[in-house]
């Protein structure tokens, strides 16, 4: 089993990515919120690039400067609609070298 | 836009393998066609194993071997049950594999889809990158006329709008033509890429020159989810990922990269990759809903392919062979049209459908349609169970301890009627013969 002390935690493995952010652009933003649906607060979990976080007050925000555009949260959240979606304007957002 | 003309006799909406076969077979059949991709350049979206199917993409260009990117020719699958400690494994070489045209390829994404799409720019479609597809344009009757994209200017127009935007397909959905995927069908996958010399490769998994090996696995490397893991070897690299079903993850929230590490740590991996350099850490969506879960295919002026129909047989671990042969049989229905002269009307469109029926595509898609609802229902038992059961029994049966054979037997039946009544294995292999037909 890992050894959680020196697995490599998620934003050192986005460290190798390439991507070309366009900045105060975000092309995911959650809705504001008194209390997120089981479905956001998952979100926090599930996100590959660990671009969801819970706020002190119990908010969901997101982050998504290291998106892996994989679109996760937004089927995670397709009947509450808590989170805006889009794809990054075009050429922006990761580049994969391999793929 | 001003510098792309404003009426094309198609649009293609995505450059990965499913939009490149479309727009190649309609430029080089002589059609005017435009394909538009978000990306900088064609596969700096995409992420796949990545094993390529040489049959599909011969019937689109034959002498692909002499130019594209591969990375190695396959020679040996291994299917492996794993326990925590443990796989069992059923490997398959043969020298057979070294033919002169191999039926598999190990390729890098990026580097493929980027080749493919010059030879869509050779054929003469015009590429255009870096824009993203923002909606459908449709006349007064519904009719799909054109796109509109994030770029500045007037709407861009066509006879037919081919939809190869991959699995998460916002164009169409946001247009009404399909439905957002379901959680329950649809895996997400992590994956990276490990570099080593590729003489380390070669000593590590017994190989010569180009040969490759390809290791798929399930057991309890998922925690209990519907997935798989996998293994392939590059050139000089190894890919290693792991992917489970969307919905499974919202239940167990377990984290998808913590999984990952969890899978390269296991005994039997982690020596394989030893001392590796990690690259790029990579995420995409599958769609496996599977023959149920594709959506309409056609209507007036567009056409689906690829991803966004749900084309993938997650069994075969086969997608962009389905996505290559969809593109390739939805253009020569369109290039027909064309001749023709004939509308891009739902109802002259339909006739890809008929095509798709008599492929393997359609046929394999409805041999497994059962498999995906059989694996979510027992998910416990195959992915947690059954491979413990398997291990315990394997090891039971080699350990040499003194106890009898005879003995050993009836220990790992007793184990496995323990575990899972008669009446539980028996159901269990109805269940799967039946799904399988
Ligand atoms: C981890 C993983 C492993 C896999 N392993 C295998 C394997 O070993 N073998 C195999 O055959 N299959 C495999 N698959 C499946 C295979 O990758 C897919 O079936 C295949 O890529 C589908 O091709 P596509 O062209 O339909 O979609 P994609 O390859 O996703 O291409 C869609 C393209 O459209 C572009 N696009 C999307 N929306 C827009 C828009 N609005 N405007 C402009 N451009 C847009 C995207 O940027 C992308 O380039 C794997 C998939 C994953 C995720
Ligand atoms: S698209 Fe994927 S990587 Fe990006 S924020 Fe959503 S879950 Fe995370």
């Amino acid at each position: 089993m890992t050894d959680v002390a020196t697995a490599p935690k998620v934003e050192e493995k986005l460290f190798q990515n390439r991507y070309l952010v366009d900045a105060g652009k975000p092309h995911i933003k959650v809705r504001a919120h008194e209390v997120p649906s089981a479905g956001l607060l998952s979100m926090t979990k599930l996100c590959p690039a660990g671009c969801y976080a819970l706020t002190e007050s119990g908010q969901v925000e997101v982050a998504a400067d290291g998106c892996l555009e994989c679109g996760t949260c937004r089927i995670m959240t397709k009947t509450t609609g808590e989170i805006e979606w889009n794809y990054p304007r075009g050429g922006f957002g990761v580049l994969y070298k391999f793929g | 836009m001003a510098n792309v003309e404003d009426k094309f006799d198609a649009i293609v909406v995505g450059a990965g393998p499913s939009g490149n076969a479309a727009a190649y077979t309609m430029a080089r059949e002589g059609l005017n066609v435009l394909q538009i991709e978000r990306g900088e350049y064609a596969g700096s979206k995409n992420v796949q194993g990545a094993i390529l199917y040489a049959d599909a993409l011969e019937k689109i260009i034959p002498e692909f071997r002499d130019e594209a990117p591969l990375e190695r020719h396959v020679i040996e699958q291994r299917m492996w049950t794993m326990d925590d400690t443990s796989h069992t494994g059923m490997h398959y070489r043969s020298s057979d594999f070294n033919e002169a045209k191999p039926n598999r390829y190990t390729i890098l994404r990026a580097q493929f889809d980027k080749w493919f799409s010059s030879k869509v720019k050779e054929a003469g479609a015009l590429v255009l990158c870096e824009t993203t597809v923002t909606e459908l344009v449709k006349d007064l009757t519904g009719t799909v006329i054109g796109v509109r994209t994030d770029r500045q200017g007037n709407p861009i127009y066509a006879d037919v709008v081919v939809l190869a935007e991959g699995v998460n397909g916002l164009v169409g959905q946001r247009s009404g033509l399909r439905e957002e995927v379901a959680a329950d069908s649809v895996a997400l996958a992590v994956k990276e890429m490990h570099f080593l010399p590729r003489e380390t490769i070669e000593a590590r998994f017994n190989l010569k020159g180009n040969e490759g090996v390809v290791i798929e696995a399930m057991g309890t490397i998922t925690k209990g989810m519907t997935g798989t893991g996998f293994l392939y070897t590059n050139e000089e690299s190894i890919s290693v990922g792991i992917g489970c079903i969307v919905s499974d993850f919202a239940q167990s929230q377990v984290s998808p990269s913590e999984l990952l590490e969890a899978f390269k740590a296991h005994p039997s991996i982690a020596p394989l990759i030893e001392g590796a350099e990690v690259k790029e850490y990579a995420a995409h969506l599958i769609p496996e809903g599977g023959y149920k879960a594709i959506p309409q295919l056609t209507g007036e002026g567009w056409i689906v392919v690829g991803d966004a129909g749900q084309f993938v047989n997650a069994v075969h671990r086969e997608g962009s062979n389905l996505a290559m042969t969809t593109g390739r049989l939805a253009a020569e229905t369109v290039v027909r049209l064309h001749r023709l002269g004939e509308e891009m009307s739902a109802r002259n469109l339909k006739d890809y459908e008929t095509r798709l029926e008599a492929s393997f595509v359609m046929k394999d898609l409805k041999k497994y349609k059962g498999i995906p609802a059989l694996l979510h229902r027992n998910k416990g038992t195959f992915f947690g169970a059954y491979p413990r059961l398997i291990s315990q029994a394997m090891q039971t049966w080699f350990r040499v301890d003194g106890v009898d054979k005879k003995s050993k037997e009836q220990a790992i039946l007793r184990n496995f009627r323990q575990t899972r009544t008669l009446r539980g294995l028996i159901g269990d292999a109805w269940s799967v013969a039946r799904a399988w037909r």
